[in-house]
């Protein structure tokens, strides 16, 4: 096992260069599935972090206003499980553009057409993107649950019949999702499923969580060091210009919500020091210049 | 099945029952929430209000202001379209314009990129340094979009080669040289002139994706009443509710995504005390272009944005807004 290791002194320090990019956890860590790649180990049981209530997010919204914020995300957990989720994106288009990243189980045809209607009274995008492990059950299912290849594939369908377009993103545990050719088979699928403008983004996997049991977890290493991120050269990573909200206050990024050492104060103005890289997921983050960001 | 885990392991990862996950150990819930709890800075208001006027503090900038002017003719990205060039150049002059600025990208798409250096010197446009000049002019391998999908990538690459092998030295050395922003007076208004965004060249200010709290930070930052900047290949405007405004002056290389072949630029102009922005759209021989791009081989996909404005490559930059009305 690998946790972090604050005592780790030669871990290279990022500063925040400007906080673009506003993330809430406002699903918390419950979800209606239990993935066996989640980072963060989601699952209706898991109460790690709480959902968060429409007024605690207006009072991040606000103090985000104030800091020029270019852009809000959602994540859980299943945000929708949220009951305000809803009301939530409403008040955040009014501010700026939103994005939500959710599993698709609850992307019923009504609420797929409620999303479209907010999406036109806003200046600004509204994204959904929708979590697929597989182009078909057989590949999917083992990682999302049993039966949820369809279920997923129902909720795409209702959101182009509404007339958004998702993005869809696939982790690596499919193995031949970021080769061309296993793209291609991605793009065929949306294709037939009446996205005329398919939209895919490929993630890596973090070593954490579940994912550390499935796939195994970092070795020792999997760490930077000093030297290894230098000034000028932090543009790939999110944490500097990026930060996480829960409902345990704010947080370096999505990924480390799980991590203790993660937490960078109780509001936005708390967060806008520097964060060191000294968890083996900043090692995937640098190395493979992941953003959570579509 | 490779995917596949036993049920037990499943069973013992996801069901917490009052337990809480920490990094992959499962700990009792108040133990992770203490740990937390104690992790990070807790200001004081006072240092709170003091940590977010340093984060929104100005960005020093000695860039001489030139002007006044009445009226200024602003364009960008002229992606080697010299025929879109004599036509606006011409336009500009009709309708008065007394100063044309460049707001930067000079190559990628069209044919003969060195055919614009000369419209450009001899028409006594200002121009500022795009991305892609920056990159030309450093000897870089891409154009620095950014761009992830391989489609999009492969046609960058194919247009930011063509271009770098029909440009002369001497050519990259004068766009090496470029300014990276200029300072205009129009009447009353001191107006900042960028390629992408003030923070960064290759930033991406899209209407749908630049909030007004976002913009007005932008323009507190550095100390201008207007913003003008290009690099999306879309045009737009707006009025912030300070008064101040924010205009996207589009491209005059390419059509903008709509089904109709002309191009944008903007005409700004002193209106008393205020401010006047026109968008303007600028019919041009794109029918000449095409039949010299074909000549040139360049790819068949470039011709038909040509011809039919619609966007073919370089999709993936769009937002989720903007995708919606594209056709590809």
């Amino acid at each position: 096992m690998i946790a972090t290791d604050p005592t780790l002194d030669d871990a290279p320090q990022v500063e925040l260069r400007s906080l673009d990019t506003l993330w809430f956890q406002v699903g918390g860590t419950v979800c209606n599935l239990a993935c066996t790649h989640c980072f963060i180990s989601c699952s209706p049981t898991n109460h790690t972090h709480e959902m968060m209530p429409l007024a605690e997010v207006e009072r991040y919204l606000a103090e985000a206003a104030t800091l020029g914020v270019r852009e809000y995300y959602f994540t859980g957990g299943e945000p929708f499980l949220n009951p305000e989720m809803e009301a939530i994106l409403a008040a955040t288009l009014q501010v700026g553009p939103a994005t939500v990243l959710t599993n698709g189980l609850l992307l019923d045809p009504a609420r797929c057409r409620r999303l479209k209607a907010l999406e036109e009274t806003s200046d600004s995008s509204l994204d959904l993107r929708v979590s697929l492990d597989g182009y078909d059950a057989a590949t999917n299912d083992p990682i999302r649950g049993e039966g949820t290849f369809e279920r997923i594939l129902d909720g795409i369908r209702n959101l182009v019949a509404a007339g958004l377009n998702p993005v869809i993103t696939v982790t690596e545990v499919c193995a031949e999702a970021s080769a061309d050719e296993g793209k291609a088979r991605f793009f065929a699928l949306l294709r037939s499923l009446g996205v005329e403008r398919p939209r895919l983004k490929i993630l890596p996997v973090f070593q954490i969580g579940a994912e550390a049991e499935r796939g195994g977890a970092y070795a020792s290493w999997q760490r930077l060091h000093e030297g290894e991120v230098p000034e000028g050269s932090w543009d790939h990573l999110q944490c500097s210009a990026c930060r996480m909200v829960t409902d345990q206050g704010v947080w370096v990024c999505p990924i480390l919500v799980n991590e203790p050492s993660g937490r960078m104060g109780e509001t936005l103005a708390d967060s806008l020091g520097g964060f060191a890289l000294s968890h083996p997921a900043c090692w995937t983050c640098h190395v493979y210049g992941v953003s959570c960001r579509t | 099945m490779a995917n596949r885990i036993p049920e037990q392991l499943r069973e013992r990862l996801t069901a917490h029952r009052g337990l809480a996950t920490w990094g992959e150990r499962l700990v009792p819930l108040g133990d992770f929430r203490a740990a937390a709890q104690v992790e990070g800075v807790a200001l004081s208001p006072a240092e709170r209000a003091a940590a977010t006027a340093a984060y929104r503090a100005g960005v020093p900038d000695s860039t001489p202001v030139e002007g006044p002017y009445a009226r200024i003719a602003v364009f960008g990205g002229v992606y080697s379209n010299h025929l879109a060039l004599s036509a606006l150049l011409a336009d500009a002059a009709r309708r008065g314009a007394e100063a044309a600025y460049c707001l930067g990208d000079l190559g990628a798409f069209g044919p003969h990129p060195e055919k614009v250096w000369p419209l450009l010197v001899q028409g006594g446009v200002r121009v500022l340094q795009g991305n892609y000049e920056e990159s030309l002019a450093a000897g870089r391998e891409d154009c620095n979009c950014g761009y992830t999908d391989p489609r999009d990538n492969h046609f960058a690459a194919l247009s930011y080669r063509y271009t770098a092998e029909n440009c002369s030295p001497e050519m990259k050395a004068w766009m090496g040289g470029l300014p990276k922003r200029r300072r205009v007076r129009v009447g009353e208004r001191e107006l900042l002139l960028v390629h992408g965004s003030p923070r960064r060249i290759n930033e991406f200010l899209f209407a749908s994706t630049s909030p007004v709290p976002f913009l007005e930070l932008l323009l507190d930052q550095n100390r201008c009443d207007g913003l003008l900047c290009t690099h999306t290949g879309l045009h737009w405007h707006r009025r912030l509710p300070s008064g101040r405004d924010v205009v996207n002056v589009g491209v005059i290389g390419r059509p903008a995504n709509d089904g109709n072949p002309h191009v944008w630029y903007a005409l700004i102009e002193a209106r008393g005390g205020d401010f006047g922005v026109d968008l303007l759209p600028l019919p041009y021989d794109h029918q000449g272009l095409a039949a010299e791009m074909r000549r040139e081989r360049l790819p068949e996909e470039f011709v038909e944005t040509i011809l039919t404005g619609w966007w073919t490559t370089c999709l993936e930059i769009l937002p989720a807004r903007e995708r919606a009305v594209s056709r590809f």
